[in-house]
């Protein structure tokens, strides 16, 4: 379990190195895409019309943030559940993005196109919102606003703590830490 | 006959809901505290501390403890000698919920219609709103802010009386083991058993805005629920699902009579954010 700061976009070599349990800092540009900007994007991609940013070597967020109090860049911000954006991914994926971050499991047709297209799934703590959001520097919209929440963000970010769930090889920690206190 | 106004509701609903939001209850702080002292897991007590510091965090500067500022849910006890004076009771309890919404900077995640278009409301209204009527002359408020990545996760099955203790324990056990990550555990585990398809949905909801400190007075289901919280802390599941013995805080169990060819088993899972609370007026 190693200790890294990378700065974003990620790398090939970041996302090669990287393994299931390391700890992450994060520092650069990332972007935020729930559900409904998930539908879009793969909409636009099916059509082969262009996405609303490049996604080559970026990194999303799934989160849907808590509107800016005074003073905030953004207000809380933590991790929404991953699995509902499972049917859109593999797509993404073919198309250049490496990073996600999110919490919870991935279907095996996921962690399969990950494989293929050396992408890594780090993880953030769920419910830990507001803690979460004083790592984000600077938010603003890029991309559908009428979706409020779920519109697509630019996030920068410093030192964003993140976990590797599950690695460009496929490795898990999903399975891997539980196993080691299960007793029933 | 007492009076009580639209406003007084909506006020209280709104109060309530801002600090809902906000500030994580007494039961549940104690409760994780003690769980990240007794956690084995270091990537789990880890995640226990950023969870304890998240809620100060939030309490401290009024934010939000998750951005998932979920879906407003209203247990409503109405004295029946009580007159509601000056309007509807729901559209005071839905202007409460949208003030709180707009006031608090909480995340407005209501869409007015789930299947076709899934319009956002944009005020986080309506709420879910269950009254029941009871003796007396005042109204008793709970407001409860339910995330949905644990709704998600959660259960109703249809059990039948031969399945008896283990068929209820091997439902549980098995809904918990599925969810794994996906609810944010450290969880609470509210389940209703008995009555009908929908009393048993109730049942469970109301579980999971129990005090913790709370067991079922009937002897029978409160071991059950020890037995139960037992058995899902060593699914090794554990904080944030990354493996330790901290994947539940609490199991809190309702029964009600129920048909005599059935057993309705409904399973409502709440996150370690279990944000509501309660006020009489």
């Amino acid at each position: 379990m190693q200790q890294y700061s990378i700065q974003l976009p990620l790398t090939q070599e970041d996302v090669l190195k990287l393994r299931a349990g390391d700890s992450v800092l994060l520092s650069g540009e990332l972007y935020t895409a729930r559900d409904a900007a998930h539908k879009r994007l793969v909409e636009l991609a099916e059509q082969n019309k262009e996405l609303p940013f490049d996604i080559l070597n970026q990194t999303i967020y799934y989160v849907g943030p808590a509107p800016a109090p005074k003073g905030h860049a953004v207000g809380s911000a933590g991790p929404t559940t991953s699995y509902r954006m499972d049917a859109y991914t593999p797509k993404l994926l073919e198309l250049g993005l490496k990073g996600m971050i999110g919490k919870g499991k991935r279907n095996d047709a996921v962690i399969e196109a990950m494989k293929k297209h050396k992408a890594v799934y780090f993880g953030a703590t769920g419910g830990a919102a507001a803690l979460i959001s004083k790592g984000i520097e600077k938010a603003e919209v890029i991309a559908y606003p009428d979706l409020g929440a779920e519109a697509i963000h630019r996030f920068t970010v410093k030192n964003f703590p993140v976990i590797v769930l599950i690695d460009s090889l496929g490795n898990n920690l999903y399975e891997t830490g539980p196993e080691q206190y299960r007793e029933i | 006959m007492r009076e009580i106004t639209v406003q007084q509701i909506e006020e209280k609903v709104k109060s309530l809901f801002l600090a809902a939001g906000t500030d994580i209850g007494e039961d549940i702080s104690a409760c994780l505290k003690h769980s990240r002292d007794n956690e084995p897991s270091p990537v789990g007590k880890n995640v226990l501390e950023q969870i304890i510091k998240n809620n100060q965090i939030a309490a401290d500067e009024k934010l939000p403890i998750c951005q998932d500022t979920g879906m407003a849910v209203v247990f409503a006890e109405i004295g029946q000698d009580v007159h509601i004076a000056g309007g509807s009771f729901e559209d005071a309890v839905n202007r409460g919920v949208k003030s709180a919404y707009q006031d608090g900077y909480f995340r407005k995640s209501i869409v007015s219609e789930p299947l076709f278009n899934r319009k956002n409301t944009q005020d986080n209204t309506p709420a879910v709103i269950h009254v029941k009527l009871v003796d007396g002359s005042s109204i008793k408020l709970s407001a409860v802010a339910k995330g949905f990545g644990s709704e998600n996760m959660s259960a109703i099955k249809m059990l039948v009386p031969a399945d008896g203790v283990e068929g209820v324990k091997k439902f549980v056990l098995d809904t918990v083991r599925n969810a794994g990550p996906n609810p944010c555990p450290p969880i609470i585990v509210g389940i209703g058993i008995g009555g009908s398809f929908e009393k048993a949905a109730i049942m469970a909801k109301k579980c999971t805005a129990k005090p913790l400190d709370q067991n079922n007075p009937d002897e029978r289901y409160a071991r059950l629920e020890e037995e139960l919280l037992k058995d899902i802390n060593r699914l090794g599941i554990g904080p944030g699902g990354l493996g330790g013995k901290t994947t539940a805080l609490k199991v809190h169990i309702e029964y009600a009579p129920t048909h005599i060819a059935g057993m309705p088993v409904a399973i409502n899972i709440c996150c370690h954010a279990a944000r509501h609370k309660t006020a009489t007026i």
